[in-house]
């Protein structure tokens, strides 16, 4: 039998094994951010500790950044208060940081491919529970707690069981309108949030092979909704070609070396699996989620279930979501009224998803009770999307363009959802309060999806856009 | 590090049931009172939007419930914790009084922060979650033992087995749940492994 990429790259990362019998992982890059970081470095200064590498730790800041006004100090002191932390510690500790001066700065998720700091094979780590985003370029990558941040910095390294790796074959190609986000609600759906609990989730087959970088990052991204820690793809050309002349890329000397070490960490074809889940995505229609966890959706065409079609336990999980979303069970999600429509998020604040989106805005006008919202993930995304005029024509169809972070995903920056607002979203949790308001109700789904929901004002199916 | 002070072998306490499955970490702790740069204070946070309407106002809830206020133990159903990396949640709960979680099943970082804070989590099977919360419910006066040791708990005379990682419990009977301190002692091994990794050296 033959080794999967995840067992590979975890045995040349690990250090051994701890008295606990966990084992000690090492962390080949380290990512930061401004809200998970400051009590860790609290703990280091506390402790009289150093930080280890400091060369393999970089920050950026993204989760409270304003996205419309950005003169510092900023309007909330608190959120100025995390951003100084942040400024100071990574003074410090010698740590790289790109702030709002830098041409660079953007959702920790988005700058770390996009800067070339993502690589096949690396172990990375980040204070954030979407860092399986990485998974995407065939590294190992996952969400950490702030203890274990400390330990990162202070060591390198992290203590962690090693968990088992589920395959997930995707076959079939995609229909027209149908998009990565709807692969992963769907396998979110099928598996369920707590199904990948104890796995990391290995994307493969075919029609992995011919979705794009960002893609990937779309469906690795939401592996945590299903309860995997890790999602990752193996990488081939298309990782290969996305990698070339980014800045922290292998310069062109070694290139051929870093190629083999790459091609060298992938699954073999023989590869041992603890566990085999197929879809095929031909068939597949785009996915709306109608409820307060991610694993609650259907696809456009269908109807909200009956609770008497489910069990006990799910029962009392639906009926919560029926009344915190005031939706009736049996009831269809095409034709519901949004209130809010945002664009945006390290699930699918990348470029490819704003053409998408831009193409559906093009010459048509958001539905005049909407509020709709496009956020790009980094500035480097915000600086493509201006040159391609993307950034007009949403103004022009009544979108807001905004400046790149976390925004209206987690709303721990000025957008927010307003008491029972319901927005069509982008992003990845429609958890109760997640968007900022106690209240406030989220419908997840493809970017593609949320432009068309903005101009009609109601959800309809983006296949056939000549409702609007 | 004196681990001897840091040993968890047994817990006792009053227990606070909070039902339903896949209680994210936004419920645990809403986003908007992380914008902190310390923990310190997060207790008061701890399922905020669940105890407070948005004028304030008390809703009915088990954290709001005076019978319940000097509770140690929390009881929980299924997936508990799911969703973000956040250490503010078991911080918050940890910071309102929480010193061991027992649940059927809990989100792998969750599990995995709690660890590191010396907070046991515990999964027992649903007849039995079910039967602690009632008995809880019906009497918030009684008191549960810990031993993690034997991997039982007791509540009025009752024994209930529970399961625990084993990298879990060892380090809460060894006192070494505080990771910082043993990865630092392969410090010499952790430089070595730096040295191994091609992308480390940019693959000169």
């Amino acid at each position: 039998m033959g080794k999967n990429l995840f067992n590979k790259v975890w045995d040349m990362h690990k250090v051994g094994t701890l008295d606990s019998g966990l084992d000690q992982l090492f962390i080949g890059l380290h990512l930061i951010h401004e809200v998970t970081s400051p009590q860790a470095f609290a703990m280091i200064k506390e402790r009289k500790l150093k930080v280890l590498f400091p060369e393999r730790t970089f920050a950026t800041v993204d989760h409270i950044v304003p996205t419309e006004n950005q003169r510092r100090p900023f309007r909330d002191p608190l959120a100025e208060k995390m951003m100084e932390a942040l400024e100071i510690n990574t003074k410090e500790y010698g740590i790289p940081l790109y702030d709002l001066e830098s041409k660079n700065q953007g959702i920790v998720h988005i700058i770390g491919p996009e800067l070339g700091l993502t690589q096949p094979g690396m172990t990375i780590a980040c204070g954030d529970s979407h860092t399986s985003t990485h998974g995407a370029f065939g590294s190992i990558a996952f969400g950490v707690g702030t203890s274990q941040i400390r330990d990162i910095l202070a060591t390198q390294t992290i203590a962690m069981s090693r968990p088992k790796v589920r395959l997930i074959n995707i076959i079939g190609a995609l229909p027209k309108g149908v998009y990565a986000k709807d692969i992963i609600l769907k396998i979110i759906r099928d598996l369920g949030v707590k199904g990948g609990i104890g796995y990391a989730y290995e994307f493969g087959g075919i029609g992995v092979e011919h979705l794009s970088m960002e893609e990937r990052m779309t469906i690795c991204n939401m592996s945590i909704e299903g309860g995997a820690r890790v999602g990752y793809m193996n990488p081939d050309d298309t990782t290969f070609k996305y990698m070339k002349g980014r800045p922290f890329s292998p310069k062109e000397k070694n290139y051929q070396k870093a190629l083999d070490y790459w091609n060298s960490i992938k699954s073999d074809s023989d590869a041992d699996y603890d566990d085999t889940y197929t879809l095929n995505v031909e068939d597949l229609e785009p996915m709306v989620t109608w409820g307060i966890n991610p694993g609650q959706s259907v696809s456009i065409g269908e109807n909200m279930p009956f609770l008497k079609d489910l069990d006990t336990d799910e029962q009392k999980t639906v009926s919560q979501a029926y009344r915190h979303m005031g939706f009736e069970e049996g009831s269809p999600i095409k034709g519901k009224k949004i209130d809010v429509a945002f664009i945006g998020s390290c699930t699918n604040g990348r470029i490819s998803d704003l053409r998408i989106a831009a193409e559906i805005a093009k010459g048509r006008k958001v539905a005049s009770e909407v509020r709709a919202l496009v956020v790009p993930g980094s500035k480097l995304v915000a600086k493509q999307a201006e040159e391609e005029g993307l950034d007009k024509i949403f103004t022009e169809a009544g979108f807001q363009w905004r400046n790149a972070g976390c925004s209206m995903c987690l709303a721990m920056n000025p957008d927010k959802l307003k008491g029972k607002e319901i927005s069509a979203s982008s992003s990845n949790r429609n958890f109760i309060g997640r968007q900022g308001s106690p209240s406030g109700r989220t419908l997840l789904m493809s970017p593609a999806m949320v432009a068309a929901a903005a101009i009609s004002g109601k959800i309809i199916d983006i296949r056939n856009l000549k409702e609007i | 590090m004196d681990t001897s002070k840091m040993i968890r072998d047994s817990i006792s306490g009053r227990c606070i049931a909070v039902r339903g499955n896949d209680i994210d970490t936004d419920r645990i702790i809403p986003a908007r009172f992380m914008k902190v740069v310390s923990f310190a204070g997060l207790g008061e946070y701890a399922f905020y939007d669940e105890r407070y309407t948005g004028n304030g106002d008390k809703k009915k809830h088990p954290f709001n419930d005076e019978a319940f206020s000097s509770a140690s133990i929390l009881l929980v159903n299924k997936n508990f914790g799911c969703g973000s990396s956040r250490e503010h949640a078991p911080q918050a709960l940890y910071r309102a009084g929480i010193k061991a979680i027992v649940g059927e099943s809990f989100a792998e970082i969750f599990e995995g922060n709690c660890s590191v804070m010396g907070i046991p989590v515990l999964t027992v099977s649903s007849d039995d979650i079910e039967n602690l919360m009632s008995e809880v419910e019906n009497n918030p006066e009684v008191k549960m033992k810990i031993d993690i040791n034997v991997k039982q708990l007791f509540l009025n005379e009752k024994a209930y087995n529970f399961n625990i990682p084993d990298s879990s419990r060892l380090s809460l009977l060894n006192g070494t749940w505080d990771s910082t301190a043993a990865l630092l002692n392969a410090r010499n091994k952790i430089i070595s492994k730096s040295k191994e990794l091609p992308y480390l050296h940019a693959f000169e």
